[in-house]
């Protein structure tokens, strides 16, 4: 049974017990993204420092793959650079595209790869990947409005 | 507790049908037996109908309506034959049947006479005679359903953006039937004289919901409107006789009653059909062509442009003798009566079965009365998509999501069910799997 490979104890636990979930102040940028094939939404805020990452915060309902990948991605990418954290993002992007050929870096990723398995289910790689495109929107929105205001 | 087939009246001999299905003897998820309770979204095809595409194929396959060799002659003979076939399924006369590509089509076909109209009637350009019916202006009202499929919802939207019409809609009440004695939104308040059309379904592809579409076409055409059907649900389940029905177009696809995709059908009045401006344009819905102006063949080919897609059209056919052949298991009914006393038991067993699970609630009528065969529900503490991923592992393969009828979603506060529809192959064992792997997934979630 594959069920455990997908539902590992760590998304599992994600899910019930979300990490940093709720939306707060102060925030540089929200976004909210939608999944339209399901109907799986998220509002994500993203608190930046100059070049550190300082806060996440997001609310949204959906499946236990895409809340829990909110708050393993909360839990993974606070208090880090954005360098870091885009290099994170875009390694976890080619795990989920991988269709289960990539190996996961869990030095990179962290507990992120126990998602390592949804990449088996193509159906649900929109899920796991739902936050972390916003979030990655977010900080692309919130670095220009940055550059907007020191331009100005 | 679970039941003998013997005990549920009305039932096909589900292992005779079954055996007509290729694709239900494979084995899904590490051997599982394949329980298909999709074909609500698509249904399985029978050996009969991807045969009969095949000998098309291999017998006379050339461009129907153009030509005139032997193949050209066979092809065409063939492609109008189907429309015999359906025509005489829905009481219809051929010539009243359109070809199209799926519903989806099938309703642009007539959202798009609506905004046709009105637009070449604001330059001054030719239009067929009676076209007034479809010229809208600002403050005229669609009215559609909040139980709508988006392929009913999002075409009269558009018509509105571009009309300057107004879209309302009449709602939906707790036990998923239409409330159509609402003070604010019911028929008396929302079908008024600036109505044009009134676009709904008949069968809800998630609640079940049979609508009672003679009272609402009724009140439509008390006041000149249009009445257009969303018949996807109900054409494949049960028999519909569009004479019978009361309204002016009913819509439905092929896919959905065991014909090949690629295949829809749109039955309109002829009278309503001669007064509508083309869809497509291009070969072989032309009259004339000249270099600056053209004029259009009559109906069905007015909006049959292109070399239409015969071999699907010649399987649906096949799908639809295949339909009007079954008999019951008890040899009561034959044809759409007895796929339709086959769905009703089968979900008045369903019905029950989901019933006995804690924390299971099923979105939509909970008994059999004016309701098909399509069972939506939420199992608390588990997202829709999660209860589909456990019940696939198990070999059930159910849908999940809005099933595009997000704003009917909305109405009952939950972002997402899980959808269960039954079909002529599927017997109570398929309904004792899913009770069985719903259990399952409560289980492996530990909400149970």
């Amino acid at each position: 049974m594959d069920l455990e490979s997908l539902y590992q104890d760590i998304i599992l636990d994600h899910y019930k017990n979300p990490r940093g979930r709720g939306l707060r102040e102060p925030f540089e940028a929200e976004v909210h993204h939608v999944n339209p094939t399901c109907g799986d939404e998220i509002s994500l805020r993203v608190h930046l420092d100059g070049d550190t990452v300082v806060d996440i915060s997001y609310d949204g309902q959906g499946c236990s793959i895409s809340q829990a990948s909110a708050s393993v991605l909360y839990e993974q990418m606070i208090g880090n650079s954005i360098a870091a954290d885009l290099k994170t993002a875009d390694a976890f992007l080619a795990l989920m595209q991988g269709r289960g050929q990539v190996e996961p870096d869990e030095d990179v990723l962290g507990d992120a790869v126990a998602f390592a398995g949804v990449a088996k289910y193509p159906a649900r790689v929109k899920c796991a990947l739902l936050s972390w495109m916003a979030w990655k929107d977010a900080v692309a929105q919130s670095a220009s409005g940055q550059a907007h205001k020191e331009n100005s | 507790m679970t039941i003998s087939s013997a005990a549920l009246a009305g039932l096909l001999d589900v292992d005779t049908v079954a055996k007509d299905f290729p694709i239900l003897s494979r084995t899904v998820r590490g051997g599982n037996r394949l329980v298909y309770l999709d074909s609500g979204a698509t249904s399985q095809k029978p050996y009969q109908v991807l045969d009969a595409e095949r000998a098309f194929y291999t017998r006379c396959n050339a461009a129907v309506h153009r030509g005139a060799h032997l193949l050209a002659e066979e092809a065409t003979d063939a492609y109008e034959g189907a429309r015999l076939t359906i025509a005489n399924l829905l009481g219809a006369v051929p010539r009243e049947l359109v070809f199209t590509k799926n519903a989806t089509e099938a309703i642009n076909l007539v959202s798009y006479a609506f905004s046709n109209a009105t637009a070449k009637s604001a330059h001054g350009r030719a239009l067929p005679h009676g076209a007034e019916r479809f010229i809208l202006a600002p403050g005229d009202e669609i009215v559609v359903t909040q139980m709508e499929h988006h392929a009913n919802l999002v075409p009269w939207q558009e018509v509105c953006d571009k009309t300057g019409a107004v879209l309302r809609w009449l709602t939906v009440d707790d036990q998923g039937r239409l409330d159509l004695d609402h003070p604010e939104h019911g028929l008396d308040a929302v079908v008024s004289d600036r109505t044009r059309v009134v676009a709904l379904t008949h069968q809800s592809n998630v609640l079940g919901t049979i609508t009672p579409v003679q009272r609402i076409a009724d009140a439509a055409h008390a006041v000149g409107a249009i009445v257009v059907l969303d018949s996807c649900q109900s054409v494949p389940h049960m028999p519909v006789d569009v004479t019978d029905l009361g309204v002016d177009f009913v819509a439905f696809s092929g896919h959905k009653m065991l014909g090949p995709s690629g295949i829809g059908v749109l039955w309109g009045s002829y009278e309503l059909l001669e007064s509508m401006p083309p869809f497509l344009s291009g070969g072989s819905m032309i009259e004339t062509v000249h270099i600056d102006s053209s004029t259009f063949a009559a109906p069905p080919q007015r909006f049959e442009a292109g070399v239409p897609m015969a071999a699907q059209a010649i399987g649906l056919g096949a799908a639809v003798d295949y339909l009007t052949a079954l008999r019951s298991l008890d040899g009561t009914n034959q044809g759409m009566a007895a796929v339709a006393a086959h769905e009703h038991a089968l979900t008045s067993y369903a019905l029950n079965r989901l019933s006995e699970i804690e924390g299971v609630r099923v979105i939509g009528p909970t008994d059999t009365h004016e309701r098909g065969s399509a069972v939506s529900f939420v199992v608390d503490g588990i997202h829709a998509h999660d209860v589909g991923q456990v019940l696939d592992e198990s070999g059930v393969e159910v849908r999940v999501g809005h099933h595009c009828a997000w704003p009917l979603h909305r109405r009952f506060g939950v972002a997402a069910t899980t959808r269960a529809t039954f079909y002529i192959y599927n017997g109570p064992s398929d309904v004792d799997a899913l009770a069985d792997a719903i259990v399952g997934a409560q289980k492996f979630f530990k909400v149970i």
